[in-house]
């Protein structure tokens, strides 16, 4: 491409190895992430078919979906059958000769959390791991997305992939934030103004003053949600803050002076195929209210009209208020929220207080090892503890069922997740998404509540 | 991979929006880690009642289109989790092809890895649909049914691989001088890339 570029473009430019007669791109693979939900399946399938990994050295692996997160976890999970996920997943990366980081290592933790935390995702570097969430780590100005297995393979074996150019578009958030609104709140505004399906067929680069105020963690939590947008991957171009934050991680470079670092970011003047512009300061803490992230209002508004099997599988009609509706879970963790930051602005609501004695569990699970360590050595373990939260390893955890550790059909769980789906904390489970902010508020109260009205 | 030229089959009709791949397989009914043995779990939420039993209100458990090769849907089908299994469970219980409004991207492109071909119609199209005798012919990129016709959208490359059941990574492979040449002038220029300390 000549003239302006955006940023995806730029990293796809850079990337591309040669165009397929049928006019497809190869574009180059700078890392791999594998977890143990898929890893063993698909380094199995590839030794099966006799294919090694080219490059073993930029291909990583964590144990995060099915681990336990109760303390003095080993192998064993909660999961039927799940510790043959976690023992086969070991033994094929370590026949493989790919860096693994294992259950009670001291850097595991959720893939989206330690791959930047290590460095391992970089500004300008294409990373692509089998996990829809991998669009997080589009945050630190990569090239990041979801893929399945097969294209797992594919990348380990070949060294790239076969893609389409994706359509660009470009979010500017302006103004800036109200308290107690933080990243979450931007993305599912931003879902329920355009869709659950409004970025399809595009690479999503978030810009604007609102965006560049954001910390380095709550730009994870804005990309993080560019998945359930349907969009390839969300993006942040990489400024001051990001190579500030990388510098001295541990697969990071050792500097980041030079054009190959500052010209990461859309040209004046770079055309995208669609711009969407919210104001920041108008959007209000918001959680969602039905089976889709889509299906998200603000925190003080009523229940609006959607498709009456959403209405039928939460139990709440259109024109009710979701404030004060009783809750019986309350969950802090995932690749959405877990982080350090996250972990804090939880913490300072809830310090000094008790949450509902209505509340059958109340969970907090740090992102990674390291965020764990980091939130005990400021005490927050113990202000979550004193408020009557459990205090948990790290891992996925309750962000999805997988016929481990569950709650009885028609629970209702607030949750700082990212998908409402039917199910997808078990069945018959009706899960409403929302900030850390309102997720505190909520278990304090016992009941869905606005994190603005806590004094 | 088995190609896929042409299909002609009932189509079952599953009309909603935002079918996510927990719904099309939920994580509990993936047991193993194998590719197999998944078709019992598909749709299971929806396919079962309590203890296990079938359903008679879900479409695939409706004796017209229990053996239905064509799943119709609405918007963003394949939403969610990106979970090859939604494909593998599709494909072992016999759907060859889902014509909806939209797929999620990771669905759509786990699809043409495994020999299903995913149809993007109108709504009105896909409506006109339900319930039909339907042939799918994709080199001409043609639907049709009850003597209507459409055409449909597909890139060439994807299109490719499934009319000739090609295996993309033996495909790529033939690429590997052009990979390996890139790989070299790249090593050069961004060595921090390679992470020579971690090999």
């Amino acid at each position: 491409m000549t003239g302006p570029r955006t940023l995806v473009d730029k990293i796809w430019d850079a990337h591309l190895v040669s165009q397929t007669a049928s006019g497809a791109s190869l574009i180059a693979i700078d890392r791999v992430f594998l977890h143990e939900r898929t890893g063993a399946s698909a380094l199995k399938s590839m030794a099966a078919a006799g294919r090694p990994v080219r490059d073993p050295a930029r291909v990583f692996a964590v144990m995060d979906h099915i681990v336990d997160t109760r303390p003095g976890r080993g192998d064993q999970t909660l999961m039927p059958g799940g510790q043959a996920f976690i023992t086969e997943t070991r033994e094929a990366a370590l026949a493989a000769g790919i860096t693994l980081f294992d259950v009670t290592d001291l850097d595991q933790g959720i893939t989206h959390v330690i791959s930047p935390e290590l460095g391992i995702v970089l500004p300008g570097l294409t990373l692509v791991a089998p996990d829809s969430h991998t669009c997080t780590q589009g945050a630190l100005g990569a090239l990041a997305w979801g893929i399945g297995s097969s294209e797992a393979e594919h990348a380990m074996a070949t060294g790239v992939l076969r893609l389409s150019r994706p359509k660009t578009m470009r979010v500017t958030f302006t103004g800036s934030l109200a308290p107690h609104v933080s990243a979450k709140d931007m993305a599912l505004h931003l879902l329920a103004t355009h869709g659950a399906g409004g970025g399809a067929g595009h690479a999503v680069e978030f810009a604007g003053p609102a965006v560049a105020a954001l910390d380095m963690e709550a730009r994870m939590t804005l990309c993080n949600m560019a998945t359930e947008f349907a969009a390839m991957t969300g993006i942040i171009a990489p400024d001051e803050l990001t190579f500030d934050w990388l510098a001295g991680r541990r697969y990071a470079p050792l500097q980041f002076d030079g054009p190959v670092w500052s010209d990461l970011k859309s040209d004046d003047g770079a055309r995208f195929d669609r711009e969407i512009v919210i104001d920041a300061s108008s959007i209000a803490p918001m959680i969602s209210w039905g089976t889709s992230p889509e299906h998200s209002i603000a925190v003080d508004a009523v229940v609006p009209q959607g498709p009456d099997r959403a209405h039928s599988y939460v139990g709440l009609e259109p024109g009710v208020r979701l404030a004060g509706t009783p809750i019986d879970v309350a969950f802090i963790g995932s690749c959405t929220n877990s982080r350090l930051s996250d972990l804090r602005r939880a913490a300072a609501l809830v310090k000094g207080r008790r949450i509902a004695a209505s509340i059958k569990a109340a969970l907090v699970v740090p992102g990674s090892s390291a965020v764990k360590r980091a939130a005990e050595a400021e005490g927050l373990d113990q202000i979550f503890r004193d408020a009557g939260f459990e205090w948990r390893e790290s891992g996925c955890s309750l962000c999805f069922y997988a016929g481990g550790e569950g709650f009885a059909p028609g629970s209702r769980t607030i949750s700082t997740t990212n998908r409402n789906f039917e199910g997808r904390q078990g069945p018959g489970i009706r899960t409403h998404i929302a900030s850390p902010e309102t997720v505190a508020a909520s278990a304090l109260a016992g009941a869905i509540a606005d994190p603005r009205r806590l004094s | 991979m088995t190609p896929f030229t042409t299909l002609t089959g009932i189509a079952a009709p599953l009309l909603r929006d935002n079918v996510d791949t927990d719904a099309i397989i939920p994580s509990r009914e993936m047991k193993s880690t194998g590719r197999t043995g998944l078709a019992d779990g598909l749709f299971a939420p929806w396919r079962y009642s309590e203890g296990r039993t079938p359903n008679p209100d879900f479409v695939l458990n409706q004796p017209d289109f229990a053996r239905a090769p064509i799943l119709l849907s609405g918007t963003n089908f394949g939403c969610g989790s990106s979970r090859e299994h939604a494909v593998w469970a599709l494909a072992e219980h016999g759907i060859r092809c889902v014509i909806a409004e939209s797929f999620a991207p990771i669905f759509a492109a786990n699809c043409i890895r495994n020999g299903l071909l995913p149809v993007v119609m109108p709504q009105e199209a896909v409506r006109a649909l339900t319930g039909q005798m339907v042939t799918v012919d994709l080199a001409g990129q043609s639907v049709s049914a009850n003597g209507q016709s459409w055409t449909f959208a597909m890139d060439a490359e994807p299109k490719a691989m499934l009319l000739e059941g090609l295996d993309a990574i033996d495909l790529t492979l033939k690429s590997l001088p052009d990979i390996d040449r890139w790989t070299r002038e790249d090593r050069a220029a961004r060595p921090w890339v390679y992470l020579e300390n971690n090999a």
